[in-house]
C-alpha cells in the first residue's frame, strides 16, 4: 500500500540555520504518528513542508503518491492541517469560517458535516459567535475544524491541544481517535508525552533537523524497561 | 471554480461587512475634493469647452477607483499576513491564477463601487453627459484590475503595514495625482506633459473621461493599449511572483 506520506531526504535552511538537515521518513496509511522533539528541533517547519507552506531547499515529499510541490493541487485536498499559531479571521463568525474553508476545498453544501465537527468539538453553542469573541481554547478548536471540512484522509495536528482544556481534550482525541478508526491517517506534534503515549502507535524523535529516533511506540519503551515515554525522550536526547 | 468563487465571495465580504470604512468614507473624501476645487475652480477655469466642476468630477471617480482597488488588495493581503491567517487560503488546493483572480476581481468591485458612489454623490452638482457609457466601463475596470493587482504585489511585498503606507504614499499617490485628475495636462508647461505621457494612470484617466465628454487630451484608442499593456505586464508580474510563492511560502 502507498505510505501515506513519504519523505526522503528533505533540508531546509533558513539563512545559516538548518532546519531540516535531511529528513526521511515514511508514515504508512491509517497510522496515528507522533512527531515529537524539543523546540526548534524542526517539526513545525516539516509539517509547514509537508503543507507546502515552506519549500523545502532539497529532498522530496509525497501525500499518497502526489508530489507536494508538482502536484500541489491534489497533494493539498489530501491534507488537513491544524496549524500551531493560533490564527483566525476576525471578520466572520464560526460557522462562517467553516462554511469558506470548505469552500476553498471546492465543497460547497457542507452543512451536515460542518453540524457533526461542531458538535464533536463541543463549538454547537458558538456557531455564531464572531471568531473575536472566542476563548483562546475555542479558537483552537475552530482550527481543528477548520482542518477537518474536507475530510481529508491526512490529518496533521501541529499541538492541537496547546491551551485546551481537559474536557475538550478528552472529546478531541475521542473525535480524532474515530477519524482515525475510519481509516484517516493521523500525525501529531505534542510536547504532552503522555498524550503521545497513548495515542500514537509509532514515534519519530526529532532533535535539530534530524530524526534520532523512529519506532513503534512499544518498542521505543521496551528499548527502556520501566521508563515513561518522557524518559525515554530524555534518555535518546541526551545520548 | 469553487474554491475560486468563494475566495472571491471572502474578499467581497472583508469589505462589505465594513463598507462604512471601505466605500462610504472615499465616497465623502472624493465629494470633499469636489466641494473646494470646485468651489474654488469653477468660475474660472474651463478644460476641453467644459465648465471645471464637470471636468474634475470623472477624474476624481477614476481616482477612488484606482486608490480603492488597491487598498482593497493590499491591504487584505498584508492583514491576512501579519495575523496569519493567510495559512487558510495557502493550504487549500486553490491555483494560483484562482488567487489571483479572486483578490483583483474584489479589488475591481470595490473599486467600482466606490466610483458608482462618487459618481452618484456628485452629479446633483453639474449636468454630467455620459457620452460613450462602454469606455467607461472598460477603463473603470482595467484601471481597477491594474491597481488591485500591484496592490497584490505590494502588499505581499511588505512585511508592515507602513512599508504599505510607503508604497502608497510614494507610488501610488502621486502616480494617481499627477495623472491629470485636476487638470488637463495641455496646461502644463512642455516638460511636465512629456512627463505625464510616462504616466499610465494619465491615459487611465484621460480616456475614462473620454467617455464623458467625446473629448481628450489623446485618442481613446491610444490610452486603451497603453492600459491593457500595463495591465498584462503587472498581471504576468503577479502571476509569476505567486507561482513562486514569493513571500508567501517560505
Ligand atoms: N520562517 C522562519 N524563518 C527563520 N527561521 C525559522 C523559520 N521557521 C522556523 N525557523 C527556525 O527553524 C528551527 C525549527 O523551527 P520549528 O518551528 O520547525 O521547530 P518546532 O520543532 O516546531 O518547535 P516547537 O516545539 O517550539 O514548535 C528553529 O530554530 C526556528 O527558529
Ligand atoms: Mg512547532
Amino acid at each position: 500500500m502507498l505510505p501515506a506520506v513519504s519523505i526522503v531526504d528533505v533540508v531546509k535552511r533558513f539563512g545559516t540555520l538548518q532546519a531540516l538537515a535531511g529528513v526521511s521518513l515514511d508514515i504508512g496509511q491509517g497510522e496515528f504518528f507522533g512527531l515529537l522533539g524539543p523546540n526548534g528541533a524542526g517539526k513545525t517547519t516539516l509539517i509547514s513542508s509537508l503543507a507546502g507552506l515552506v519549500r523545502p531547499d532539497s529532498g522530496t515529499i509525497q501525500v499518497m503518491g502526489h508530489d507536494v510541490i508538482r502536484d500541489f493541487r491534489e497533494a493539498r485536498r489530501l491534507l488537513g492541517v491544524v496549524p500551531q499559531e493560533l490564527v483566525f479571521d476576525p471578520f466572520f463568525n464560526v460557522r462562517e469560517t467553516l462554511r469558506i474553508q470548505s469552500g476553498y476545498f471546492g465543497i460547497r453544501k457542507n452543512d451536515d458535516w460542518i453540524d457533526e465537527i461542531l458538535a464533536n468539538l463541543d463549538l454547537t453553542g458558538k456557531a455564531d459567535v464572531n471568531m473575536r469573541r472566542l476563548s483562546g481554547g475555542m479558537k483552537r478548536r475552530v482550527l481543528v475544524a477548520q482542518a477537518l471540512v474536507h475530510k481529508p484522509p491526512v490529518i496533521v495536528l501541529d499541538e492541537p491541544t496547546a491551551g485546551v482544556d481537559v474536557e475538550l481534550r478528552q472529546g478531541l482525541w475521542q473525535f480524532i481517535r474515530r477519524l482515525n478508526g475510519e481509516g484517516h491517517t493521523i500525525i501529531l506534534t505534542t510536547h504532552y508525552l503522555e498524550e503521545a503515549e497513548a495515542l500514537c502507535n509509532r514515534i519519530a524523535l526529532m532533535k535539530q533537523g534530524r530524526v534520532v529516533a523512529l519506532d513503534t511506540t512499544a518498542n521505543l519503551m521496551a528499548a527502556h524497561p520501566g521508563a515513561s515515554l518522557e524518559e525515554v525522550f530524555v534518555r535518546t536526547l541526551q545520548s | 471554480m469553487i474554491g475560486f468563487l468563494t475566495l472571491l465571495e471572502k474578499e467581497f465580504l472583508r469589505f462589505w461587512k465594513v463598507a462604512f470604512q471601505t466605500v462610504a468614507a472615499p465616497v465623502l473624501t472624493a465629494l470633499l475634493y469636489l466641494l473646494i476645487f470646485g468651489h474654488v475652480l469653477d468660475d474660472h477655469v474651463q478644460v476641453h469647452g467644459v465648465r471645471y466642476t464637470s471636468f474634475l468630477i470623472p477624474g476624481l471617480v477614476m481616482m477612488q477607483v484606482l486608490q480603492n482597488a488597491f487598498a482593497n488588495s493590499s491591504s487584505s493581503l498584508i492583514q491576512a499576513k501579519i495575523t496569519g491567517s493567510i495559512v487558510f487560503v495557502l493550504l487549500p488546493p486553490i491555483p494560483y491564477s484562482a488567487f489571483f483572480a479572486a483578490y483583483v476581481l474584489a479589488a475591481v468591485l470595490r473599486g467600482m463601487m466606490v466610483g458608482l458612489g462618487v459618481l452618484l454623490a456628485t452629479v446633483w452638482f453639474v449636468d454630467l453627459k455620459i457620452v460613450a457609457p462602454l469606455w467607461i466601463m472598460a477603463f473603470a475596470m482595467l484601471g481597477g484590475g491594474l491597481f488591485g493587482a500591484l496592490g497584490m504585489i505590494a502588499g505581499i511585498w511588505s512585511e508592515k503595514f507602513d512599508q504599505l503606507a510607503s508604497f502608497q504614499n510614494f507610488l501610488i499617490m502621486p502616480l494617481t495625482m499627477l495623472s491629470g485628475v485636476f487638470y488637463s495636462i495641455y496646461t502644463l508647461p512642455a516638460f511636465w506633459q512629456g512627463v505625464s505621457h510616462y504616466n499610465p494612470v494619465f491615459y487611465m484617466i484621460d480616456g475614462f473621461r473620454y467617455g464623458f465628454f467625446g473629448v481628450s487630451d489623446v485618442a481613446p484608442e491610444t490610452s486603451l493599449l497603453v492600459v491593457v499593456a500595463c495591465f498584462a505586464v503587472v498581471s504576468w508580474g503577479t502571476l509569476s511572483l505567486l507561482k513562486r510563492g514569493w513571500k508567501l511560502r517560505a
